[in-house]
């Protein structure tokens, strides 16, 4: 189980904001460009500094390294980054769980063979997609998605909402999602918060799976 | 020693052609006219200095006098590295990066070959002493230079890739893998291409100066041989210890990217 408290956060100036996200739940998170949304996602994943404290399954951030606590507290950015030339290179040579990874590669509409694509090649969208499978090759127990389907076609969003929802299940993870689409929201589930003028508001909630 | 002595005019000579090349950037325009003869004036006054300093250091100086000179020639390299950095650490970061770097390998080295391999009485000669700190401060500080700005430039260029390997879990010594070696390369290739093309493309100066001033060309050359080695593995130490130092000071106690250490 996998439940996510984060307590009296404080960073660039926004917050306090408090919010529990139990296993299994999906919260999605709302508000104008430059709210604070993203920014968010980054204090929770400890890459910014900040204040208050987050913990997960009890146990505070700071018990574990930097490198620790992001491979738990997965953080998916908007725009996925790719340094080696080939997609292989950027995945591990030994996945934890190979069947379930390539299992997920199909999901997503990909053949084995896109691990020896040079990333030249890549439109967005499949790069996006493909940094979705990079991310879950961790098994995070907590997934901070920005945007995930912000630049795919409606097949594609089916897909990835489904591999999250997926993933979420098997994995019990706890899922914050931001999303602008009204709709997907409520698609996904959980509760509905909105991030305006540095606040968190609860603005609703979706219908349970 | 039968070197012909250079008088004040020939010095006079010589400066005609450093001022047809000031006067040749006006026309074209090169707005490096003031630059070239303030670079030649410093050179002048610098050198005509150090002349008269080591004259009296090389008579009459002791140790205390001639650890100082060292010193003093040490900050001024640490200044000079952070002085060609086009980013910069914040507070005075990459002056104490660069200048620890530069101290933790010149001074072993120098004491080093000063010690084992020349063994002189005193050990610390300053004939010896001040011209070998001087080759060896001077090239590594080129590497270090060299390596440091490498090094802040491609971390300013990559900050999102670095992020997103962070972001995947890499520590900060992962997700520094590729900088690191490009930059610690950087600042190794020009003593690397110095030692290739020594004797066949180019006569070091040093060797050049000895013999000049009457050396067998046998013994300047095998100075020069343990000058290459000397700052070949100065500068290489030096700008291992300078990138390696730099990029742990670009992260925190979480790894996280801190860039706001730099201005």
């Amino acid at each position: 189980m996998s439940k996510l408290i984060v307590n009296g956060l404080v960073y660039h100036h926004l917050g306090p904001f408090s919010l529990t996200v139990e296993a299994r739940e999906t919260v999605a998170l709302a508000g104008p460009s430059g709210a604070g949304k993203s920014l968010f996602l980054r204090a929770l994943a400890d890459l910014d500094p900040h204040g208050g404290e987050i913990l997960l399954d009890g146990r505070s951030s700071q018990s574990w390294s930097g490198p620790e606590w992001r491979r738990r507290v997965a953080l998916l950015p908007a725009e996925s980054q790719w340094w080696h030339d080939k997609v292989g290179e950027h995945f591990n040579r030994s996945p934890v769980n190979r069947s379930s990874a390539s299992a997920r590669l199909a999901v997503l509409g990909f053949e084995a063979q896109v691990m020896n694509w040079s990333i030249a090649r890549l439109s967005s969208g499949e790069k996006q997609r493909l940094a979705i499978l990079r991310l879950l090759q961790n098994q995070p127990t907590v997934l901070l998605l920005d945007e995930p389907t912000a630049n795919l076609d409606p097949l594609n969003t089916q897909r990835v909402e489904k591999l999250f929802l997926d993933y979420q299940q098997q994995h019990a993870a706890a899922m914050v999602w931001v999303t602008h689409d009204l709709a997907q929201g409520l698609r996904l589930g959980g509760r509905h918060f909105q991030i305006e003028n540095g606040q968190l508001e609860l603005v609703g909630k979706g219908q349970v799976h | 020693m039968n070197v012909i002595p250079l008088t004040a005019f020939d010095l006079l000579l010589t400066s005609l052609l450093i001022l047809a090349l000031a006067l040749s950037s006006l026309p074209l325009r090169l707005e490096m006219a003031g630059q070239i003869l303030l670079a030649a004036g410093r050179t002048t006054l610098q050198l005509l200095l150090i002349g008269f300093i080591l004259k009296w250091l090389f008579s009459s100086a002791g140790p205390g006098w001639i650890a100082l000179l060292s010193l003093f020639m040490l900050f001024n390299a640490g200044r000079e590295v952070s002085r060609r950095q086009k980013r910069q650490f914040k507070g005075l970061w990459g002056f104490g990066i660069g200048t620890l770097s530069m101290f933790l390998t010149s001074f072993p080295m120098l004491i080093f070959t000063l010690t084992m391999v020349i063994n002189n009485q005193p050990w610390y000669e300053p004939r010896y002493a001040i011209p070998l700190l001087g080759m060896l401060l001077g090239n590594t500080m080129n590497g270090v230079a060299l390596g440091f700005d490498r090094l802040l430039h491609n971390v300013w260029q990559q900050r999102q890739i670095i992020e997103n390997r962070l972001m995947l879990g890499e520590t900060w010594f992962e997700a520094m893998t590729e900088i690191r070696r490009e930059s610690i390369r950087s600042g190794l290739m020009p003593t690397i291409n110095a030692m290739m093309a020594a004797g066949i493309v180019s006569l070091p100066g040093m060797m050049t100066g000895q013999i000049l001033a009457g050396s067998p060309p046998l013994e300047a050359v095998k100075y020069q041989i343990m000058i290459m080695f000397l700052i070949g593995a100065g500068s290489g130490f030096g700008t291992i210890a300078a990138v390696s130092l730099g990029a742990r000071r670009l992260f925190d106690s979480r790894q996280r990217l801190r860039l706001e250490r730099l201005s």
